[in-house]
């Protein structure tokens, strides 16, 4: 069981077209990481917004929902 | 026909009214129902029955009909003898109670993005009726999510429904389609806390419901669930059609997991039909590699193939996808509809992605979406995987409030991407899809909402005041559209003008 994210390269992705990924990596990455950027910076001001959202009591919340099954 | 053919969802919402643990869900979930049946446009004239004729859900595919005890063939009469809930709505969808859940099933669309359209008008709906139901004096307000478990072991089902043609043999469909839905998931996931079906063991996965299925093949679809299921219940011309019962996807929020799971599986579908498909992508052992699959979040875990070869779960996606490429380009080149270049187009940009780093898939797929919230607040308050506060950010993303649902937020701030706009998806709430009977049910409901007593998928059964009702049997998926019978609507008055020019009188 894997819980974090490798940041790496899968193998699946170069295994495929060696010579196409390069040229998009090229072409595509200046955008790409600007707007990887933004998201990092934007991290911090999305939990603050998120924690404002969530409902009170997380273990009491989470202790009492449970379902029936279903199809 | 490529991605194109008629098909359909049906969602079990988790429902739950917080503080109130005694609450009975089926109550609740028929007060949710009865709720959405206040709306206007359907309280005229009294509601239509569901009309429960021509379903049999223990038909089995494999062309023998089961006598098990597993299933009770009178489970639906019976809920309907109870009074649970059930509503049709004028978009043709219905809106009613299973067992213990609220649950929505899209009307018939022909194409993904109108998938994805009536399917998200489903979770407003939902939000909706909710919301009627707490205005009622006395009522505790009540909690819809759209997801597949409680994390206690219970786990309820988002199907999908695809028309085939009768003839491709069973056997192509399991051979052909276990592979690629062992490894879809790494785009249709909706992101798990918690590992095992109670979700005990501590971790992330990419699905709420790989956990859940024991077997490869079966007719079940609540204990030993198969990742094919055999139900076949065409509600349509059974020599003609089959209609598939998918029951291993997550329920979605995030519109483009929705897109790319029925959109690929529909190619993949029409590469089976066509029979352009080889064995040579068989794995060794589904059930294991489906939870393999789902428990590795960095997608590089190799399963073994039945040849022998190890290959990751993308590989698999490319090998299909590049199937599919070639076989469109070759069969259709430049003619290719549009609906399927959209697929395509996607379906390789995210298999792309996915390969490069699966994070920068945040703003489109929801198990990343939900991995990235989850990480933050593991680095920012050093968090276990067992706390509380992950579980809650799992099950909190999929609260159908647009105030309190974490992904209704994250699209709030533009950090999620969508396909459709609000206008779009609020109008398919009341308005059916054009081109299936969908639109023949919903204008019959919103026109003669007095003389509809009963529909189903498959008819409308009226009363106009004739000694005996008259049902108008629907089994073409495909008639009924606008174009077929938009002008007779606009010219008929009343359901007896109607019945009157499709009978010759």
């Amino acid at each position: 069981m894997a819980t974090r994210d490798s940041g790496g390269q899968s193998q699946s992705g170069k295994a495929r077209r060696d010579e196409e990924i390069e040229d998009v990596t090229t072409e595509a990455n200046p955008e790409v990481a600007e707007r990887q950027q933004e998201i990092t910076e934007d991290v911090d001001d999305l939990l603050d917004e998120i924690d404002s959202v969530l409902e009170e009591n997380a273990e009491e919340f989470v202790r009492g929902y449970v379902q029936k099954g279903g199809q | 026909m490529t991605v194109r053919r008629i098909m359909g969802t049906e969602v079990e919402y988790g429902i739950s009214v917080p503080g109130q643990a005694g609450a009975n869900p089926m109550v609740t979930s028929s007060q949710v129902v009865n709720a959405y049946g206040a709306r206007p446009e359907l309280t005229r004239g009294g509601r239509a029955r569901w009309d429960y004729e021509e379903e049999s859900p223990l038909r089995d595919a494999r062309g023998f009909t089961y006598s098990g005890a597993a299933y009770d063939p009178a489970e639906a009469l019976a809920d309907e003898d109870l009074g649970l809930a059930n509503v049709i709505l004028t978009n043709g969808a219905r809106l009613y109670v299973d067992h213990a859940h609220p649950e929505y099933s899209t009307p018939e669309v022909t194409n993904p993005m109108d998938l994805v359209r009536w399917d998200k008008a489903g979770e407003r709906v939902m939000a909706e009726a909710s919301r009627r139901a707490a205005t009622i004096p006395g009522t505790h307000p009540i909690h819809l999510y759209k997801h597949n478990t409680d994390n206690k072991g219970a786990s309820y089902g988002a199907h999908e429904n695809y028309s085939m043609r009768r003839q491709t043999p069973f056997a192509d469909i399991v051979a052909y389609l276990t592979p690629f839905f062992v490894t879809r998931q790494v785009f249709t996931g909706a992101g798990r806390v918690g590992i095992g079906q109670d979700g005990s063991q501590p971790g992330y996965q990419l699905t709420q419901r790989a956990d859940f299925f024991e077997v490869e093949v079966g007719l079940e679809t609540t204990l030993k669930r198969p990742i094919i299921n055999t139900r076949d219940e065409p509600h349509s011309d059974a020599d003609k059609y089959r209609r598939l019962h998918v029951i291993i996807g997550d329920a979605n929020l995030s519109e483009i997991s929705t897109f790319l799971k029925v959109g690929t599986t529909s190619l993949v579908l029409t590469m089976i039909e066509e029979k352009v498909l080889t064995p040579d992508l068989g794995i060794a052992d589904p059930v294991a590699e489906l939870k393999a699959v789902s428990h590795d979040t960095t997608l590089t875990h190799r399963m073994r193939l039945r040849d022998g070869r190890r290959l990751t779960a993308l590989d698999l996606q490319w090998a299909y996808f590049e199937r599919a490429k070639a076989f469109c380009d070759d069969r259709y080149g430049t003619d290719t509809d549009a609906d399927t270049v959209q697929v395509l187009e996607r379906w390789e940009a995210i298999l792309d992605k996915l390969g490069r780093d699966p994070m920068s898939a945040q703003d489109e797929l929801d198990w990343v979406a939900k991995l990235r919230l989850l990480e933050g607040y593991r680095d920012r308050e050093n968090l276990q995987w067992a706390s509380p506060k992950l579980q809650l950010i799992d099950l909190q993303y999929s609260d159908v409030r647009p105030e309190k649902g974490l992904y209704h937020r994250l699209v709030a701030r533009g950090a999620m991407q969508t396909l459709l706009t609000d206008e779009e998806t609020r109008t398919a709430m009341v308005e059916p899809p054009e081109d299936t009977r969908a639109y023949f049910r919903g204008r019959c409901l919103a026109q003669y909402p007095s003389e509809v007593v009963a529909a189903s998928w498959d008819s409308v059964i009226f009363d106009v005041g004739r000694e005996s009702l008259v049902r108008v049997p629907m089994m073409e998926p495909e008639r009924g559209t606008k174009k077929h019978v938009g002008a007779l609507f606009d010219r008929c008055p009343s359901a007896k003008d109607l019945l009157e020019a499709i009978t010759g009188g």
